[in-house]
């Protein structure tokens, strides 16, 4: 069996008696297109914490490449290819479209230490910035301040600066959160042409995008793997539908 | 113009932008020219212009913690005394050059800064605020005991300053002027190259979004750790500079009351522009000098209410109510 792009091993983490991530095994397949989904308060948020090193496990282990990263902090974690966006859009919110991404991409290239020459005159790192930007299709705004933009396409700037890391495993946490139902397709559209390389792990409540999007969907609950499988069988399952899917069961 | 942008964004236009906002714009000279004018239109002032020169320096090196990094202290003061410590006892034990005595006071006020640093730069908030107190009061404390070297509350006397460069410190103050702005000058250029910088712009992030940068690959704690000691060390020059233009060091460079008076300086100027302290430390000393002069017994209450006025009308200081003015302007235009 060849290295998952990332694996967790039977990792764990309470809060006192609260238990929010319980034995977790999950495998993420290099190139996947993995959903996670779950009730509110199932984990799923704590986990990509955990995973990407924001929060430390009380037990077990995550595995990126097939190396045990479980020590290592965020910033290392990055550094080797593990980036997510975030549920509510975090962003450099005074600071424009573009130079959110110059950031990222700065802080990948290594320039981001450099105390000595201006930030304006890398070039390389400022046109790789804006043809994301392009790439996006919001290259218009690129001098804007974010919190000028339209909440839709903040989420946009949300993924163009993971994607000025180079990740290799991505983990969106629910990339259409907040998005008017208008503009959902655009962001499907665009994750769904995001270089195959790239292992995605996608943790969403529009089932709608879950479903035109995922290949291998794992279903948690109160902190626990319940399920996990393709999405026809997920959509299929008994007990999914019972503890998630309820009335929105899909025909 | 923006709307003309936003039609036309290519991947030459936003080079050329982001290579035009280093560039030096003309209103930048203006605090020089200020400066230089000052010393030919009130001569009579230059020790009080000296004093406020340097002074600018502290709340510049405030700027760059506060201002671009977001880290909120109460002690700053810390590096600043150690600085002016360093000089004023380099200068009393027979070591009365005052250059290389501006570079050792920056190096133990950096050593300061880092080491402090190290610790009270884990933690965040109001736990950050205290500890940053904290150090500067242990100081301030340990400089009152060590009164054999220090002096402790009579202060450290008997420093002999030598000609800078060749040139003797004047009574009227005239050297230590342009020592002073001198040395201002070639700080300012240090901070403005940084802040311009990756490193400046990151910090920028850091202050923005702490949690983003550590999701993209950042060493938030390195780098702020690298511009405390920085901001330290160019504190400790400011402190420094104050010693030994007066010839004299005091408990009250560690004290609690110039820290926070920096803070108020800098506010009242605005954060996190670069030009804060140019306008917000002229103000309040040029006011502390009328004030006192006027009103010997109850100046403090006339910094108050001014102080107050700015807190409810110009939040953002000085720097915030220029932006109004030419916000205004434009639409008028």
């Amino acid at each position: 069996m060849s290295a998952a792009a990332l694996e967790t091993r039977a990792l764990s983490m309470s809060f006192g008696a609260l238990r929010v991530a319980n034995a977790i095994d999950f495998r993420l397949e290099p190139g996947a297109r993995h959903a996670l989904i779950g009730p509110n308060g199932a984990g799923k948020t704590t986990f990509v914490n955990l995973v990407t090193g924001a929060l430390h496990p009380s037990d077990g282990q995550i595995y990126l490449e097939g190396s045990d990263v479980t020590a290592l902090p965020q910033a290392q974690r990055v550094k080797r290819g593990l980036v997510r966006t975030f549920q509510i859009t975090a962003l450099f919110r005074g600071l424009s479209v573009l130079e959110n991404v110059t950031l990222a991409v700065g802080e990948r290239l290594g320039t981001a230490s450099d105390l000595l020459r201006p930030s304006g005159r890398r070039r390389a790192v400022i046109e790789e910035a804006f043809a994301l930007l392009e790439r996006l299709g919001i290259a218009d705004e690129a001098l804007r301040p974010v919190r000028e933009l339209a909440y839709g396409r903040q989420r946009l700037v949300e993924i163009a600066v993971a994607l000025g890391l180079r990740p290799k495993v991505l983990l969106l946490d629910e990339p259409a959160a907040g998005v008017p139902s208008s503009e959902t397709g655009t962001i499907i559209d665009m994750i769904e042409q995001l270089p195959a390389e790239i292992a995605l792990l996608i943790i969403e409540h529009d089932m709608d995008l879950v479903f035109r999007l995922a290949r291998r969907i794992t279903v948690l609950v109160q902190g626990a793997v319940l399920v996990e499988g393709a999405p026809e069988a997920i959509a299929a399952d008994p007990r999914v539908r019972q503890v998630y899917l309820g009335e929105r069961e899909r025909a | 113009m923006t709307a003309e942008a936003a039609t036309h964004v290519t991947a030459a236009s936003v080079v050329d932008a982001f290579a035009r906002r280093h560039r030096f714009h003309w209103a930048e000279a203006l605090p020089w020219i200020v400066a230089i004018g000052a010393f030919f239109v009130f001569p009579d002032y230059l020790a009080l212009g000296a004093q406020i020169l340097a002074t600018i320096l502290f709340g510049l090196s405030l700027d760059l913690i506060l201002g671009y990094a977001g880290i909120v202290t109460l002690g700053h003061a810390a590096c600043f005394g150690t600085g002016a410590y360093v000089a004023g006892l380099l200068a009393a034990h027979g070591w009365g050059e005052p250059v290389s005595g501006l570079l050792i006071a920056a190096l133990a006020a950096a050593l300061v800064g880092f080491v402090s640093g190290a610790v009270v730069l884990r933690t965040q908030g109001l736990t950050l605020l205290m500890l940053t107190l904290v150090v500067a009061t242990m100081l301030y404390e340990a400089a009152n005991k060590a009164n054999t070297i220090t002096g402790g509350a009579d202060g450290l006397s008997g420093m002999d300053v030598w000609p800078v460069l060749g040139f003797h410190f004047d009574l009227y103050g005239q050297t230590a002027y342009w020592y002073c702005l001198v040395t201002l000058f070639l700080c300012w250029l240090i901070a403005r190259c940084i802040v311009h910088s990756p490193f400046g712009r990151s910090l920028t992030g850091i202050r923005e979004n702490e949690r983003r940068m550590h999701a993209i690959g950042s060493p938030v704690f390195w780098r702020r750790l690298t511009i405390y000691t920085i901001a330290a060390a160019l504190a400790g020059i400011s402190g420094a500079l104050i010693s030994q233009t007066t010839q004299f060091v005091g408990l009250g460079v560690l004290s609690f009351d110039r820290s926070g008076a920096i803070l108020i300086m800098l506010i009242l100027g605005g954060v996190g522009w670069l030009y804060g302290a140019f306008i917000g430390v002229p103000l309040y000393m040029i006011m502390q000098d009328r004030f006192a002069a006027v009103d010997p017994v109850y100046w403090y209450f006339w910094i108050g209410l001014i102080l107050v006025l700015v807190v409810v009308f110009a939040p953002s200081g000085a720097y915030g109510l220029g932006d109004r003015l030419a916000r205004a302007l434009r639409r008028r235009a």
